[in-house]
């Protein structure tokens, strides 16, 4: 008897407290809905504001998604870039040979091929339209080349030079160059690019939460008395904020859903002329709309935006309504 | 249960709502508060409901010290001391029910004992039977009910009345004075300001008289079915 009565009061604490959280969480949900329904029974001027919330997070989620696209593009040229190895002169086409062959067996390295000096010149003299004065020289003028791939992990401009440095350093190495050098180019502006977005977005963001704040400051004020009564009775300040905080979050939500429609009719409207660019390229390249994850993130912002935006508004008006 | 202690009110701007006054209400008592518009009869009120600070003097309800009470406890304290107003103070886009139901909402009551409670103190002033309407199709004498029906749903210890029947005719006057002695008989603590005198002195119950923010009369009354 004795053990089993703390027992029992423990158990009657516990289920208490699970009554009070279920009550907690009911609360919550009928908050939420609640919210929900103000909204959408003001269709019109709930539609305004989450259309501009939308907009604004378009405009940063389409350019990042953009940039998204472009650097899928600078992938598949990255694999384009090459090193040339030119050799001294004094080294035989055998030593050449030699060193390709080692040097496809070195990490970073995913292939190597030669380029005789017979086999270059035969080349220039195809190509360049030289071959008349080249056949009065004497000597072949062009050193062996190696032309080397770097391996696919080697997709960062900056490894790939240290690779060029270190093969210009071998022996018999005239010097290595890293081919491509706009890819280098083409990364930094990449990155600028990237820095933009996040201005953008940085921004815009802005934008959405004061948006918010003005929306939700003016619902703070239709619901004048209501906030009055509730104090009167003996609301805390947190049962006052909840139903702003949730609408504010609605409205972030629903202004994310929206960006997400605007981006993906853009893209589709974008489709088609994309394909027939890449077509002239010889190019299999297609857009690729927004994953899951970066809906997601975009939804998400959109909500915490919402919530951000409804926090201060909140915070700085709900003070001053006090009952009379 | 109410206790005055030397309590002052001064506005910005220095005038004086109360000044140095002095009192006890015990538990259970029924108390008038009369004085002519502007004695300070509703400064009282609104001190006692923390909707302002005094200036001076201790003011304590319910062994609570309302003068060292943090913001952050004010809402607790309401809980405890329910409010009801000459203008009814409804919210016109909430049904009666809903109405009644906002004191257990806020104080995070689950919805069954929501409804109970609220069936409960509806049946008790009458309006039962119009828990669906919206307090614009009632009359004057039934939004006061209603008032008062939200003032008492989460049974607070404390009521506090502002001129309940200023905007009412005799007969329904009578009736919530009625309703409030049977408030007063289940322990109920009530502090009631009005200058219908002439309901005062018919119920005999005691009377504090306020001029100027002074306490010039407190009758304690002798019960006159006592």
């Amino acid at each position: 008897m004795r053990e089993s009565s703390p027992r029992k009061s423990s158990a009657r604490v516990s289920s208490r407290r699970q009554i009070n959280l279920k009550i907690w969480l009911t609360r919550h949900l009928q908050v939420a809905l609640s919210s929900l329904g103000r909204v959408v029974r003001a269709p019109f001027s709930s539609l305004m504001t989450i259309c501009v919330i939308g907009i604004a997070l378009a405009l940063p989620a389409g350019l990042h998604l953009m940039l998204d696209n472009v650097q899928v593009l600078s992938g598949s040229w990255d694999g384009a870039a090459s090193i040339s190895i030119y050799m001294e002169e004094r080294v035989s086409d055998e030593q050449t040979a030699e060193l390709a062959k080692r040097l496809q067996l070195e990490s970073g390295i995913s292939g190597a091929s030669v380029v005789t000096r017979q086999q270059a010149l035969r080349e220039f003299r195809e190509l360049s339209g030289f071959s008349e004065v080249l056949s009065t020289l004497e000597e072949n003028p062009l050193p062996a080349v190696i032309v080397v791939k770097p391996d696919d992990a080697l997709s960062d401009p900056q490894q790939a030079q240290a690779l060029a440095d270190k093969l210009t350093a071998m022996e018999g190495v005239d010097f290595a160059q890293l081919d491509l050098q706009w890819v280098t180019r083409f990364h930094a502006i990449t990155e600028i690019a990237d820095r933009f977005v996040w201005v953008v977005a940085s921004l815009l963001g802005l934008a959405v939460i004061l948006i918010i704040v003005n929306t939700i400051r003016l619902e703070i004020q239709n619901r004048h008395a209501e906030i009055e009564i509730s104090k009167l009775i003996g609301a805390t300040d947190s049962f006052i904020r909840r139903p702003f905080l949730y609408s504010g979050a609605w409205y972030g939500l629903f202004g994310g859903l929206i960006s997400w429609l605007l981006v993906t009719l853009s893209l589709r409207l974008l489709d088609a002329p994309v394909a027939r660019l890449a077509g002239l390229y010889q190019s299999d390249f297609i857009l690729s709309g927004m994953d899951f994850s970066t809906f997601s993130l975009l939804i998400g912002c959109g909500s915490l935006l919402g919530l951000a935006g409804s926090w201060i508004a909140v915070g700085r008006h709900l003070h001053s309504i006090e009952p009379s | 249960m109410i206790s005055f202690d030397n309590v002052s009110k001064r506005y910005p701007g220095g005038h004086d709502g109360i000044s140095n006054i002095t009192l006890e209400i015990d538990p259970g008592e029924m108390v008038f508060l009369t004085g002519h518009s502007g004695a300070g009869k509703s400064t009282m009120l609104r001190l006692i409901a923390l909707l302002e600070r005094s200036t001076g003097g201790q003011l304590r309800v319910g062994g609570r010290n309302l003068t060292r009470l943090k913001r952050s406890q004010i809402p607790f304290h309401r809980r405890e001391v329910g409010m009801i107003f000459q203008d009814h103070r409804l919210l016109s886009d909430r049904t009666v029910f809903d109405n009644v139901a906002m004191p257990l909402i806020v104080a995070g009551l689950g919805h069954n004992e929501v409804s109970r409670r609220v069936r409960a103190a509806l049946d008790k002033v009458g309006l039962l039977k119009r828990e669906r309407a919206y307090p614009i199709t009632l009359s004057g004498g039934e939004q006061q009910r209603v008032g008062i029906a939200r003032a008492v749903v989460s049974r607070p210890p404390v009521v506090l009345a502002d001129e309940p029947t200023g905007n009412l005719d005799s007969e329904l006057s009578q009736e919530i004075m009625t309703l409030f002695e049977s408030f007063n008989q289940v322990g109920v603590t009530l502090l009631i300001a009005t200058h219908d005198l002439g309901l005062v002195r018919r119920l005999g119950r005691r009377t504090l008289l306020l001029s100027n923010g002074k306490l010039i009369q407190d009758n304690r009354a002798v019960y006159a079915d006592a």
